[in-house]
């Protein structure tokens, strides 16, 4: 050995394992690890540990490579580091606090968690939020949906180089930011969408700033192409890259963007409509070349069938409640903006303090036990951007939930990682991570 | 990495009530009265009991025992005052479905019982059928249920491609009341042909929480029966490498159990303590 060993020291350049040496590379020169590693023990085949923290995995996830050269004999991919016990804690709040929870989850599209979450409760409540709330679901689903492709794309620019990629990804998802954060009063983790319906209604002039969004994303969107689409660089780093074919698909689980990449237009918007879908006139792109060029032109067609959406819901939705008429799961409080920000309004708080006992009692209740949801069990699923989203909830009928799993796309997603990867180059795993686009966020829950 | 092969038992389980044999029902019917403040009411608490026993379906899948609320009428020592005191929730089971069902649920029946007939599994693979809320549940025998995975794959009439995703439910009572198998293993299918999903349920003694990999029929499988390993403590056999996937590898426990605690410290909001989740007051 040339270099000493440092045994015991986990932060020395290399240092002796039951498994061999462990070489640790932060940066640096490689000819002058490769001049460390004597001829002797050289085999040709080195196990890269990749991640949890490292700019190019697409958040905290660790990718254990063998390789051959520049080529990957074996992936396979390290998950957890995000794991926060979301499932568990759910066990310990009111049907209503769930959602704050998993909208935290797959924190790219926090509307779809809570829109699966709620369309799963009222399942197991048998009652149908109002027409204008479904509307308005598709409505934050959908530009939800715009502002996770822009990230997918930005961030998978990121870890292939394209970083004007990255900032025109994050600048449009910034408009998307800013719309959700004016219409449901937070950028991310909105809780607005609830149990029968939402947390409140838009504010007052919410189709102006919609018509203005869809109008600045439709001329935006066309940078993209301009930018990406048919730029040669772009084409070499993922056409032919990440191919994993629809048995193939379906075998590992794969769904969403992956799964119509290789041919198959499945798409529960159209097929299991919820939420008032099937009213709604929009295309589901599809390609067969199923590999991570394909992915990226989806998403980009995606986002633009989006805008479709977003402007149909526009037209179709009608003043209504938003809540479902039964007050014993209605959220009896009136906000309005005060003084101090957001709260009950005072003409609520007075009417229920000093006119109504049994609407303070109620109120009371309803806030510190929430509603009770009848036994049983359900299993509801939406087409989130990474595919089926899907939460099995289960009631004895008391006010919490006995188990709410969820069945988060990127978690199944992230499974195809080694088929795609396995025997192509190291560079092309990041391709293919990118085009799986895991939120570790639901991966981990 | 230590991780179980077929016949080791999970020696990690963490201290709680755990009633899982049928001997241990009357001593958990004693502790919740004692633990209720109740004056002993002998017929109604034996009555109930007994008639949860009888209206269990085989096999136990039943989803929440009967039990008693406390509260504010003969309330001991609590500051409990939802009212429910005095109150007995009666227990929850399934109730197996009737003829017809219904839509497709009555040809997806005739044809999984045909199939069943043709590769000679016998029909009582399948406990117990149950419709609720427009979705159907196959309860089904633990041994059968990679033969059965394959076969809904594999038959044309069914057609079950997709594996959407497995995962575990503990129905273990919160106050100890005896459930028989509470320990379940939860299956989504999805048939993209012919656009239909079931659910397949798998009921499984604590003490005993083996179950057969579908694996090798459903890929995805893999790491969908990693986590309930990790979370619930069921053992895939022939699991090709049944490891913890969230938790760390040196992990003791499995977290998603209902005997395992959430943990958490009590915190201060605007001069009042607020103790952890876990022990603030239910109403369940």
């Amino acid at each position: 050995m040339s270099s000493t060993d440092f045994s015991g020291d986990p932060y020395a350049e290399s240092r002796e394992t039951t498994e061999g040496t462990v070489y640790t590379v932060t940066g640096g020169d490689w000819d002058s690890l490769l001049d460390s590693v004597s001829a002797d023990e050289h085999d040709d085949r080195i196990v890269i540990n990749m991640g949890p923290q490292h700019p190019s995995t697409h958040g905290v996830l660790r990718l254990v490579l063998e390789l051959e050269g520049e080529t990957v004999t074996q992936a396979r991919s390290v998950i957890g580091y995000l794991h926060t016990g979301i499932e568990k804690n759910c066990e310990y709040r009111n049907w209503t606090q769930g959602v704050t929870f998993v909208t935290r989850m797959d924190y790219l599209a926090p509307l779809f968690n809570e829109a699966a979450y709620c369309l799963g409760v009222e399942k197991l409540l048998e009652v149908e939020a109002p027409r204008r709330a479904q509307l308005i679901r598709v409505l934050l689903m959908e530009i939800n949906r715009i502002g996770s492709h822009l990230v997918c794309i930005a961030t998978g620019g990121m870890e292939l180089g394209a970083l004007t990629g990255m900032t025109a990804g994050f600048r449009e998802r910034e408009e998307v930011l800013h719309l959700l954060e004016y219409l449901t009063g937070l950028r991310m983790n909105h809780a607005f969408i609830r149990p029968g319906g939402l947390a409140q209604d838009l504010p007052e002039d919410w189709k102006e700033k919609v018509t203005d969004f869809v109008k600045l994303m439709r001329s935006r969107l066309r940078d993209y192409d301009n930018l990406l689409t048919g730029q040669p660089i772009w084409k070499q780093r993922l056409q032919g890259v990440g191919y994993l074919p629809v048995d193939g698909c379906l075998a590992l689980g794969a769904t969403g963007p992956i799964l119509r990449s290789a041919g198959l237009a499945w798409d529960q918007r159209k097929i299991e409509p919820y939420s008032c879908y099937e009213e709604f006139d929009f295309e589901v792109p599809t390609a067969t070349e199923a590999d991570c060029y394909a992915r990226y032109r989806l998403r980009v067609a995606e986002m633009h069938e989006s805008l479709k959406i977003i402007e149909q819901a526009v037209a179709k939705i009608e003043p209504g409640p938003v809540m479902v008429a039964d007050r014993k799961i209605a959220w009896p409080a009136q906000l309005s903006i005060g003084s101090d920000g957001m709260g009950n309004s005072l003409e609520h708080v007075r009417k229920i303090m000093g006119q109504s006992m049994e609407s303070l009692i109620h109120h009371f209740k309803l806030v510190t036990e929430g509603f009770h949801v009848p036994p049983g069990q359900v299993y509801s699923s939406v087409e989130s951007p990474r595919g089926e989203l899907g939460y099995h909830l289960v009631s004895d009928g008391g006010t919490r939930p006995v188990r709410v799993h969820v069945r988060d796309p990127s978690f199944v997603n992230l499974q195809s990682m080694p088929a795609m990867s396995e025997g192509g180059m190291v560079a092309d795993v990041i391709a293919a991570v990118a085009s799986i686009d895991p939120v570790m966020g639901g991966v981990d829950r | 990495m230590t991780e179980p092969t077929g016949t080791s038992k999970d020696d990690h389980e963490p201290t709680g009530g755990k009633q899982s044999s049928a001997e241990a029902s009357g001593a958990a019917t004693e502790e919740q009265r004692a633990r209720g403040g109740e004056p002993p009411r002998e017929g109604e608490v034996e009555q109930s009991a007994d008639g949860v026993a009888d209206t269990s379906p085989e096999g136990g899948t039943r989803l929440a025992p009967t039990r008693e609320r406390r509260g504010m009428f003969g309330v001991r020592g609590t500051g409990d005052t939802s009212g429910f005191g005095g109150l007995t929730l009666p227990g929850y089971a399934p109730a197996p479905a009737e003829r017809p069902y219904g839509g497709w649920f009555d040809e997806l029946a005739d044809e999984l019982a045909e199939a069943l007939d043709r590769k000679g599994i016998a029909r009582s693979a399948v406990r117990q059928i149950t419709i609720d809320r427009g979705e159907i549940t196959f309860y089904v025998e633990r041994e059968q249920i990679l033969e059965l995975c394959r076969l809904l794959r594999d038959e044309p009439a069914l057609r079950f491609e997709l594996c959407s995703s497995v995962s575990g439910v503990d129905y273990t009572a919160p106050d100890g009341a005896e459930v028989r198998q509470p320990l379940h293993v939860v299956y989504q299918l999805l048939s993209m042909t012919y656009r239909r999903r079931i659910r397949l349920e798998v009921a499984l003694d604590v003490a005993d929480p083996h179950v057969p990999s579908v694996v090798e029929v459903y890929p995805t499988a893999d790491w969908h029966e990693r986590e309930t390993w990790d979370m619930f403590g069921v053992i895939f056999d022939g699991h090709p490498a049944l490891t913890r996937i969230l938790m760390p590898d040196d992990w003791q426990g499995h977290p998603q159990r209902k005997d395992y605690p959430l943990g958490g410290i009590p915190v201060e909001y605007k001069g009042a303590e607020i103790p952890p989740p876990d022990e603030r007051r239910a109403y369940s």
